[in-house]
């Protein structure tokens, strides 16, 4: 028997005294043996920066193993936890600094939230050569993330020219 | 008593609640559960909801796995929201519990729940937040724990007001408490808002009313529980959190008492 699901709600205007913490976008030091940089925009319909979204990623180590080390709230500085939190700044712009994932298509999930966003959403950055034949042709570009010398980038588009493909999992209703 | 500022939206309550209703009665009997993203009576939902229905995609690799957190992530004291200054905040002390379980009603132990909310007479710490109403030195309103074996989880706090914003002319947001919470699986990832019984402010809120369902609505407020008090110093509350289904069929060994 499956039961009803809590609803979701916007994260509000106000998370960002509570939600954000040191090192929350740091999965490993920048600069450290192997550390690549995730980055990019979020933008809303009108190709506008949103200042006020929270991106969440998690993905498994670049040996494609699910990491199962708690400590990604107070980390250590050694200790890979896969997941992490970075918030838009004023330009709409998010930056963590992690490793690349591994497995077989390998991609970083992303849970995105904002003021204005009722609910959460999930898309995917793959790395770029994975094949995204399972999504709609002219739109799985949005779901690439695009090498650069530092690592890559991800930009966000919520709604309008180029809007990013989000994801719905079984068992969540439709919305 | 200060002037609003000349830029103060004109949209009226009045103006607001009919979408509401017009919007309420178009998804009548469409059976959703989840807050429809495009709900332009929230204003800034406008610019910001996806145009394109979300893409079916089953869960790979660690999307079937949650993140873990444990002790060295969450001091115990960071449970109690009333103990974070030398006095003592005003307002309402209460205590806030209930269960964590997923959509098959197993419990989700020990993951993280983190909150945050406005003070007693509506303001928060934000720099954001002008609400011409006392900021409280003793009360921040952010808050962390992890459920137990049980997925009980358990605060002490005080009980947040309502406050006025911008949505509208005269907008005020019922009381209300952010929740953020993980399952056992990426894909049960929720940040929602507990709210508090009979608020008369339910009918005004486009956040609120954009669950069209009125009893999907109301698994977002929390009930009395006396059980939940403690004699002569706080009142009690408890709110139990259902999270979407898990995409793993059992547990494996290494999640039982881990943590
Ligand atoms: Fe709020």
């Amino acid at each position: 028997m499956t039961h009803r699901a809590t609803p979701g709600q916007t994260v509000g205007p106000f998370f960002g005294y509570a939600l954000p913490y040191p090192g929350d976008n740091h999965l490993v030091p920048p600069g450290s043996p192997g550390a690549v940089r995730l980055h990019g925009a979020v933008r809303d319909g009108e190709g506008n920066p949103v200042p006020d979204a929270l991106i969440e990623i998690w993905q498994p180590g670049p040996d494609g193993a699910v990491v199962r080390s708690a400590g990604s709230l107070r980390r250590d500085g050694f200790t890979f936890t896969g997941w992490g939190r970075a918030s838009t700044d004023a330009a709409g712009h998010y930056s963590l600094s992690t490793l690349r994932p591994g497995g077989e298509v390998p991609f970083f999930a992303v849970t995105v939230f904002a003021r204005g966003l009722l609910d959460r959403l999930f898309t995917r950055a793959y790395l770029p050569g994975a094949d995204l034949g399972a999504f709609p042709a002219d739109r799985r570009d949005t779901l690439r993330a695009r090498e650069e010398s530092t690592g890559y980038r991800f930009d966000i588009r919520l709604q309008g020219e180029g809007e990013t493909v989000f994801l719905r999992f079984p068992g969540h209703r439709a919305d | 008593m200060p002037t609003p500022s000349s830029d103060a939206p004109t949209t009226t309550q009045r103006q607001i609640s009919d979408e509401i209703t017009a919007f309420g009665n178009a998804r009548r009997g469409t059976d959703l559960a989840q807050p429809a993203l495009d709900y332009t009576p929230y204003r800034s939902s406008i610019l910001r909801h996806p145009t394109q229905d979300p893409h079916p995609a089953d869960p790979e690799g660690a999307e079937l796995w949650a993140p873990c957190f444990g002790h060295q992530d969450v001091d115990p004291l960071e449970a109690d929201l009333t103990i974070q200054h030398s006095g003592e905040p005003i307002g309402e002390r209460m205590v806030v519990t209930g269960r964590v379980t997923d959509g098959d009603g197993r419990p989700v132990p020990h993951q993280l729940v983190e909150i945050w909310q406005a003070n007693a007479s509506g303001r928060y710490i934000h720099q954001r937040d002008q609400h011409p109403a006392p900021i409280d030195p003793n009360f921040t309103g952010v808050g962390r724990c992890l459920t137990d074996a049980e997925g009980t989880y358990r605060f002490t706090t005080i009980r947040p007001g309502p406050y006025p914003w911008r949505n509208h002319r005269n907008a005020w947001r019922p009381a209300h408490i952010h929740f953020s919470l993980f399952g056992t699986d990426f894909t049960q990832r929720r940040i929602t808002q507990m709210y508090f019984p009979g608020d008369p402010l339910f009918a005004y809120d486009p956040i609120y009313q954009s669950i069209t369902d009125p009893a999907d609505g109301a698994l977002l407020v929390a009930h009395y529980d006396h059980d939940v008090t403690t004699p002569g110093w706080s009142t009690g509350y408890r709110w139990d959190i259902v999270l979407t289904g898990t995409h793993r069929t059992r547990f494996e060994p290494d999640e039982e008492g881990e943590a």
